[in-house]
């Protein structure tokens, strides 16, 4: 055993060593941990873009289809609705969609690739219920007869899934991304051919 | 006294081997999961002579095309032949009925190599041989009665086994020698020892997927493991000087 | 930051039990290579709660899903196979920590007064644990985890007149099933684990009470004013220690005990990885190959043999021609270590100052151990049945003898103070 004084800065500078490699590990080691939360293969695989065939959509009509667990919703859009989509846009709160809620693609007023078809993820963005579709008979405003009604809170979106002024949700439905491959199918999830 | 009883602990582990229904030598399968081309010939065997009948329900299809360098839509265009994209391989006949044919399901094979060992698979694949007295017409020499079919005849031939007349003890007697196929296969027979070999390192990689990922991650945990080493040993050696 | 301190201490003594357990706890300063196991255990059972609980994040409890499942966390789940490689490799190493622990225990006599109940608490782990692994195993609901519990759970069979309905009670079902799946789990994740801390508690506790043995088994807590000042340990220790006993030879625990710790603990860790990442199933011996084919109730494996550490006591079992006094000499295996601090009529505690028949008989438990851990891997044949009997023999004989000689035994002078 040595009788020399104790180096208290060797001392020091091991400890702070030793603690910063240590924390280190400690830091390596949470991370399984912590990527092991994330998607696995197969919600990843069930997360995967959906095709929907949409040759045989009338003018008007809702079809839906699910993707990542939430409903989706692709409307042919008539010639009215898209006409009264104009009457809306003093009555909407974003109705130049400036918030984040679709691709840059869908940033329009009628907030999609094509005016006639309509995308969008069925899911109320106040409190995560689903609304309904109300082709007519929709409010008791002038010329507006269709859009969508939540039924939990009372939140309402015109035919664009624009939301209107004084109800609870917050922002515009959400566009999931999405192209039409062909005339008669559209896959939900990708943006394009090569995303 | 210690080192003397970490040597009976070490030798203790791995000594006691696991008996399988045959315990005869086996030829060593010379496999190597980085090779993919010998990986991607495994897969095909598998697809198009295996698969029929045994499933390979846990591993996925995405992640083998993945890990074996192939591309998606190339892998599902010739290797995957039901319809689900990713999702588990399934066979393409009935297991009941499967059942009634073979007297037994047909076992999945997703971890075959893990419960067999590749030397018993490399081996087993290679020692089917004519047999008469047996429903489908061959037998296996380590796998006595085996209630399958030779699939793999059409590239290995007919197989049958193959006898000298030598001494043995003063006496002649047939003395087996092996396996030798008819000629009729298409392959020779080191081709069909190197197809076979393809088909053993496919199920080696199939039973455990991410053996490279986790052999490279090892590499690196232990290396950093013993830098904490060293600096632990330098910690208590520099506190130690205290102790008198 | 001392006003923090201050604060929390007037209301919870965190201050005081850090000083009492870890910067303050006189630890003998001759600790040697045998005396890291306790920390490591610590280390191993934290790392088997904290992977065990995300284990469960992913598995099913369902017989029709289970082993599906551990393939799920195997191949889907980032980084799964990690986790789970880390869970069952823990589980075998706790053992190797434990019974090395176990066998400091006996070499140095910590078992013997004033510490039997600290003995205790550890063989309470003990048994615990093998429960807690055994239904672990089952978990994964393979051929080996099937049959293994079949075999195990049938044991209870052989206790006379309630034995069969004793098995279908625990198995609540006429074979293995679901419902022996789903009890299993629930006693593996959460109450043997549960049981496991508090004894782990208590035996600290018990430890720290009378504080720690050392290899040459003698106090280093001498009764209050034998000792010169000067002959005193120099450190500061808590006036909980220092008020009934002079101390000597010690030193606190932290720092000087914490950075040794933590040499072994990165030696550990090196070989622990060295397992997951290099061979997970260590030749078969720490997952077993039928364990990769699904439970099938019609179809036995052609050799079943339990996992590693549980090999010793299986072969105590088959060693017995007798099916009811085989059951009751395993358990008697275990019970006989609980009763090791009044089999031991030695004063003397530590092996280095005690008989060379003493020696002997421990060398002789320990190759008997190690053994039957061979005999219980094997398949049963007539050579390995009579080598089981005579170890078994052996086995039992240590306590006997150790009993019997112990009384009168022929000791060396033990030292004052311990050595260099």
């Amino acid at each position: 055993m040595s009788n020399a004084p104790v180096d208290k800065g060797r001392r020091r500078f091991l400890t702070v060593a030793t603690s910063v490699v240590g924390g280190a590990g400690a830091v390596a080691v949470a991370v399984p941990f912590i990527a092991s939360w994330n998607p696995s293969a197969r919600a990843r695989v069930a997360g995967a873009p959906v095709e929907m065939k949409i040759d045989k959509i009338e003018p008007g009509q809702l079809v839906r289809s699910e993707w990542r667990g939430s409903p989706v919703w692709v409307i042919r859009r008539s010639p009215e609705m898209l006409e009264q989509l104009s009457l809306t846009d003093d009555r909407v709160r974003d109705p130049d969609s400036n918030q984040p809620q679709q691709p840059e693609y869908a940033k329009n007023k009628h907030r999609s690739r094509d005016p006639e078809w309509f995308v969008a993820v069925g899911i109320c963005t106040h409190l995560g219920c689903s609304p309904q579709f109300l082709p007519r008979n929709f409010t008791n405003m002038d010329g507006i007869d269709s859009g969508f009604f939540c039924p939990c809170h009372g939140s309402r979106f015109d035919i664009a899934g624009r939301v209107f002024q004084g109800v609870p949700a917050p922002t515009n439905l959400v566009v999931p991304p999405h192209y039409f491959i062909d005339d008669a199918t559209v896959l939900i999830g990708q943006d394009g051919e090569t995303a | 006294m210690i080192k003397r009883f970490l040597l009976a602990l070490a030798l203790l582990l791995p000594s006691v081997a696991f008996a399988a229904g045959y315990s005869g030598p086996l030829d060593k399968a010379n496999y190597d999961l980085r090779d993919k081309e010998s990986l991607q010939r495994g897969a095909q065997l598998y697809m198009n002579y295996c698969l029929a009948c045994h499933s390979m329900q846990y591993q996925r299809y995405s992640r083998t095309f993945d890990d074996l360098g192939i591309p998606q839509e190339l892998g599902e265009e010739l290797l995957q032949f039901t319809s689900e994209t990713g999702m588990h391989k399934t066979s393409a006949i009935d297991t009941d009925a499967a059942g009634e044919w073979f007297g037994l399901t047909p076992p999945d094979l997703t971890m075959v190599a893990r419960v067999r060992g590749p030397n018993w698979i490399y081996t087993y694949l290679r020692s089917f041989y004519a047999d008469d007295s047996r429903p489908f017409g061959v037998n296996n020499a380590i796998f006595e009665n085996v209630g399958m079919p030779h699939v793999l005849e059409e590239l290995q031939g007919t197989p049958r086994l193959a006898t000298e007349r030598r001494m043995v003890d003063g006496e002649m007697t047939d003395v087996s020698v092996g396996i030798r196929a008819d000629g009729n296969g298409t392959m020779s027979p080191e081709e069909f020892d190197q197809a076979m070999l393809d088909l053993t390192n496919f199920l080696v990689y199939t039973g455990e997927p991410m053996i490279l990922e986790r052999q490279r991650m090892g590499y690196f945990v232990i290396g950093f493991l013993i830098v904490l080493l060293i600096l632990t040993i330098l910690l208590k050696k520099e506190y130690w000087r205290d102790i008198k | 930051m001392s006003r923090i301190m201050n604060w929390i201490d007037q209301r919870l003594p965190v201050s005081n039990s850090l000083k009492l357990h870890v910067t303050q706890y006189p630890a003998p300063k001759n600790f040697n290579f045998w005396y890291l196991m306790g920390s490591l255990a610590l280390i191993v059972l934290v790392n088997q709660i904290v992977t065990g609980i995300w284990l469960t994040m992913s598995y099913n409890t369902d017989a029709a899903g289970a082993f599906a499942s551990i393939e799920y966390i195997m191949r889907d789940v980032e980084y799964g196979w990690l986790l789970r490689y880390m869970h069952s490799t823990g589980a075998s190493f706790f053992f190797i920590v434990v019974y090395l622990h176990m066998f400091r225990g006996l070499m140095y006599g910590s078992y013997q007064k004033p510490r039997e109940l600290l003995w205790i608490f550890g063989m309470l782990i003990f048994l615990v644990l093998m429960a807690e692994a055994f239904m672990g195993y089952m978990l994964p609901w393979g051929q080996m985890s099937f049959w293994g519990a079949q075999v195990i759970i049938s044991l209870f069979g052989a206790i006379p007149y309630v034995g069969d309905a004793l098995t279908t009670w625990i198995r609540g079902d006429f074979v293995i099933s679901g419902a022996t799946l789903n009890r299993f789990f629930a006693l593996h994740v959460i109450a043997l684990p549960l049981v496991i801390v508090i004894l782990v508690f208590l035996h600290l506790i018990a430890l720290h009470e009378v504080g720690s043995n050392n290899p040459d088994g003698v106090d280093t807590k001498k009764p209050k004013g034998s000792v010169p000042d000067e002959e005193k340990s120099p450190y500061e220790f808590h006036e909980r220690y220092t008020k009934k006993y002079d101390i000597v030879d010690s030193i606190p625990f932290h720092p000087y005990y914490t950075v040794k710790d933590l040499v072994g603990l990165s030696i550990f860790l090196i070989l622990f990885a060295a397992v997951i990442f290099f061979a997970p199933t260590m030749g078969g011996q720490f997952l077993e190959p039928p364990n990769f084919e699904a439970a099938d109730p019609m179809r036995t494996p052609e050799h079943i043999a339990p996992v590693w550490y549980f090999t010793p006591f299986y072969a105590i079992l088959a060693a017995v021609p007798n099916a009811v006094l085989g059951v009751v000499m395993m358990f008697l295996a275990i019970v006989v270590l609980f009763l090791v601090p009044w089999l031991d009529r030695s004063t003397v505690r530590s092996v280095r100052y005690r008989s060379k028949l003493h020696k002997a008989n421990l060398a002789m438990l320990v190759i008997s151990f190690i053994i039957l851990g061979f005999v219980g891997a094997l398949p049963p044949t007539e050579f390995w049945t009579v080598v089981g009997r005579i170890t078994t023999f052996t086995y039992f004989a240590f306590f006997a003898l150790l009993f019997i000689y112990s009384k009168n035994e022929k000791t060396k002078p033990v030292p004052e103070r311990v050595t260099k």
